[in-house]
């Protein structure tokens, strides 16, 4: 296994993050696949009309991971944008991927397709003094074209469609981010037209010729056992089949209300089994079941998280295909890969012979990082033989996906008269240790994770635990704060030494005019600030609460945010609103409610996600930094606003809340 | 059970062949092939299913396809038949009203509708009107100011 560790400055510091750690935090598993490939030919084909065809194992699913990628290609390789198709996450097509995971796209993939866009300008350029035998530096390049004189002639035309097997040199020339062209702008989503629409074909909306619609029987309980089954009355339907394999059970019919009559016709009993928490007992569950045993809880403070669901739009799907051993699916996925090593796996075939294709997705958040449906459709397939198609239902997706892990935080810590941090001990049971250390500087500073069971399945989540971690320590430092006696702006930048901190801090601040602000009754005003995967973010909040019903209603934020240098200002921006209004939900009401082995916030009637009156005025401030590389932006935008609405509450009525939500 | 055999679809007669008490969603997917009309929920909470049935919005998930003899239907597909946008769908693309677009189909149509009865709504309707469709990208505040701009432009279907 081939270890490429990354550096990310800190402070005064230098912290090394281990790309495979933060996989192994993201997906659950080591790394898999081969080596990176160092061929142009593996990323880039250009064909005979000058279409440039760009492979990559990412996905999209709404990041503009589509659009951000195709700006790498226009602006090294000089040709319109229009000229560019990304072909995506394909795993017969594209060089392996660990995954769309971990904000990594823009950080890891952008710098590789403009250095394979940039090698094929190079090689385009060599073709072209070749075949006017001229000096090189005579030509120019431009608008799918290479010119020198009089003479011109389209990339088409000079690469025959051939498959370039040169190495991407490492030292290829790239275009400064000062002097983007194409980078750098607000080119428009590539495939919005599609989406508006209503032409562009998602995992739920696919269909193969003579496919069956196929539904799961589950039990109803995590972890129950079939006991014993009856399916005469489903197999007594016309065009119906029925799985059964253990305690998998499954049926599938032409039709799909046909599939869920003969669901409902299946007679089934289960074992039951005995839960070992609930949604109320989990958090002392967790320090129970700490592998490492629990810190003394003596001067701790504790801090609960709720489990909360990602709840995709569009629920898990996939559409499967077996053809001569071979396994072709089609599936909603944030790591194809990944995917094909668990159809792999479960089917005792090589690699080779699962193909999984992920189509432009309806959101993931972190929430699809596997296979479930894929394995699903494709065993159902090869019992049937026949393509089958499974589609979850939002009660399926809110039960048997896995959710963002609940976890109990429990901190501590001191400020000097002058606001200087002295002690800091912080412990945070399975939320995770995304986010975990401080950014402020503290010298002795004491952070831990701490694993323990779950009782329900968890797994990623946009920006993981530094939500949860953001949200205990901005929290706490303004417990800390008052404690001396400071403003928590002034106490935040008397501890923050981080330049692109304290900036983000500053930039917020300003915008919100936090020196300015006017206490009135039932408003409050508060202030977080953060850094995770390459970026920071400073977020201001102002809230009303409700003197009798305690209600809040979050007026206005103003979000700064910096992730060195800006690919796409509009996206950005629009990926910061969306983190806002998403971390709204997490922060305010969402909360997986479960006991006895059931979820009971199955729905989306009893689950409550934010909607279009939940929203406040949002105000993005983006710093770019053309100086610095460009980091991932999807995630790390989040995790302000929780810290940020629960101190304005506690700024507007004097309640310090130790939970997520901050609603119950 | 009584059979439907026609519906009235983005003005044009489709043969069909239904259970009367199949939901309009599943005919309009699964027998018409018209998938711009998205599954979300299925219990009329996220609206990504929405489409104009005598130009209201409708959420096809929760509504008998029984119920639709002689009623004009128009999905996501029937809103640009000639290749022309709708201005409410060019406005979602120039607001980048999107992210990953699952929910815009039905944000569009639920936008049509409410522009329909409300020609020129403020902020406040606005957010009322389009309070019962689900973004989870949370692209609100441009969806807003895209139905604000259309509108502007003379919006109406």
């Amino acid at each position: 296994m081939k270890r490429r560790d990354f550096f990310a400055v800190l402070g005064g510091g230098i912290m090394v993050l281990l790309e495979d750690e933060i996989i192994a935090q993201e997906t659950g598993g080591p790394r898999r696949g081969g080596a990176v490939p160092v061929e142009i030919g593996a990323w880039l084909h250009i064909g005979s009309t000058g279409e440039v065809t760009v492979y990559t194992g990412k996905v999209e699913v709404g990041q503009n991971a589509r659009t951000s990628l195709t700006q790498a290609v226009v602006e090294e390789l000089h040709t319109p944008p229009a000229t560019v198709k990304m072909v995506m996450a394909d795993t017969d097509l594209t060089p392996f991927d660990i995954g769309t995971v971990g904000s990594m796209t823009t950080p890891r993939m952008w710098p590789q397709i403009r250095r394979a866009a940039a090698a094929a300008r190079e090689m385009l350029l060599d073709l072209a003094a070749q075949k006017w035998s001229v000096d090189r530096a005579s030509l120019t390049i431009a608008d799918g074209k290479v010119s020198a004189g009089g003479r011109s002639a389209g990339f088409g035309e000079l690469a025959h469609g051939e498959k370039w097997t040169r190495s991407i040199p490492s030292s290829v020339p790239l275009a400064e981010a000062t002097a983007w062209k194409v980078a750098g702008k607000s080119l428009p989503k590539v495939n919005g037209r599609d989406m508006v629409t209503g032409a562009h074909k998602y995992s739920y909306d696919l269909k193969r010729p003579g496919m069956l619609h196929a539904k799961v029987l589950y039990p109803p309980q995590f972890g129950a056992t079939l006991v014993s089954l009856d399916t005469s009355a489903a197999e007594a339907m016309p065009g119906v089949k029925v799985v059964h394999e253990g305690n998998f059970v499954a049926v599938a019919a032409p039709e799909p209300d046909t599939t869920a009559k003969a669901l409902a016709a299946l007679k089934a009993e289960w074992k039951p089994v005995t839960a070992e928490a609930d949604s109320r007992s989990v958090f002392q569950y967790f320090k129970q079941t700490a592998r490492d045993g629990a810190a003394a809880a003596g001067s701790l403070t504790p801090y609960t998280i709720a489990y909360i669901a990602h709840v995709p739009l569009e629920p898990r799907a996939a559409v499967a295909e077996w053809e001569g051993g071979k396994v072709t699916v089609w599936t909603g996925s944030q790591r194809p890969f990944g995917v094909r090593s668990e159809l792999a796996q479960a089917f005792g075939i090589a690699e080779e012979k699962a193909r999984v294709i992920v189509p432009d997705t309806g959101s993931g958040y972190g929430g699809k990082h596997n296979g479930d449906a894929a394995l699903e459709a494709a065993r159902i397939a090869k019992a049937v033989g026949k393509p089958v198609k499974r589609n979850w239902t939002r009660e399926e997706e809110m039960t048997w996906a896995y959710f963002r892990p609940g976890g109990l935080i429990e901190v501590s810590g001191k400020a000097a008269a002058d606001g200087a941090i002295t002690e800091w001990e912080f412990h945070n049971y399975n939320s995770g240790g995304s986010g975990l250390q401080s950014p402020y500087s503290i010298p002795g500073k004491k952070e831990q994770f701490h694993q323990t069971k779950s009782p329900l399945r968890q797994g990623s989540y946009r920006g993981l635990a530094a939500t949860a971690n953001h949200f205990v320590r901005e929290s706490y430092m303004d417990e800390l704060a008052l404690s001396v006696k400071l403003d928590p702006l002034e106490f935040r930048l008397k501890n923050a030494r981080d330049e692109r901190l304290r900036n983000v801090i500053l930039a917020a601040s300003d915008k919100f005019g936090w020196k300015a602000r006017q206490k009135t009754a039932g408003r409050g005003f508060g202030i977080a600030a953060g850094f995770e995967k390459g970026s920071y973010v400073g977020t201001c909040a102002e809230v009303s609460v409700d003197p009798k019903t305690g209600a809040v209603k979050v007026l206005r934020t103003v979000v700064a945010f910096e992730c060195g240098a800006v690919v796409n200002p509009e996206h950005l921006r629009n990926q910061v609103e969306g983190a806002i209004v998403m971390g709204l939900g997490g922060a305010l009401f969402e909360e997986i409610q479960f006991g006895e082995g059931k979820i009971a916030t199955n729905r989306l009637a009893r689950y409550r996600v934010p909607r279009f009156a939940d929203v406040p005025v949002i105000e993005s401030v983006l710093l770019d930094r053309k100086d610095l590389a460009s980091a991932g932006a999807g995630e790390t935008p989040i995790v302000g606003i929780a810290p940020a609405i629960g101190n304005a509450i506690f700024d507007a009525n004097g309640k310090r809340i130790r939970r997520l939500p901050l609603m119950t | 059970m009584a059979r439907v055999t026609e519906l009235l679809v983005n003005g044009g007669r489709r043969r069909i062949d239904a259970d009367s008490d199949r939901t309009l969603l599943s005919v309009l997917r699964d027998d018409l092939d018209l998938t711009g009309t998205k599954f979300g929920c299925g219990e009329g909470q996220c609206a990504a299913c929405t489409v104009l049935v005598d130009g209201t919005a409708t959420k096809a998930c929760i509504t008998k396809v029984g119920a639709m003899a002689g009623k004009r239907i128009v999905t996501i597909e029937g809103l640009a038949p000639e290749g022309k946008l709708h201005p409410v769908q060019q406005a979602f693309l120039d607001a980048d009203a999107l992210q990953c677009g699952y929910c815009t189909p039905g944000m569009i149509l639920g936008a049509v509708a409410l522009l329909g009865r409300t020609p020129n709504p403020s902020e406040a309707e606005i957010v009322s009107g389009m309070n019962g469709h689900i973004c989870r990208c949370g692209t609100y505040p441009r969806v807003v100011h895209a139905i604000r701009s259309a509108a502007g432009k003379g919006g109406l279907a």
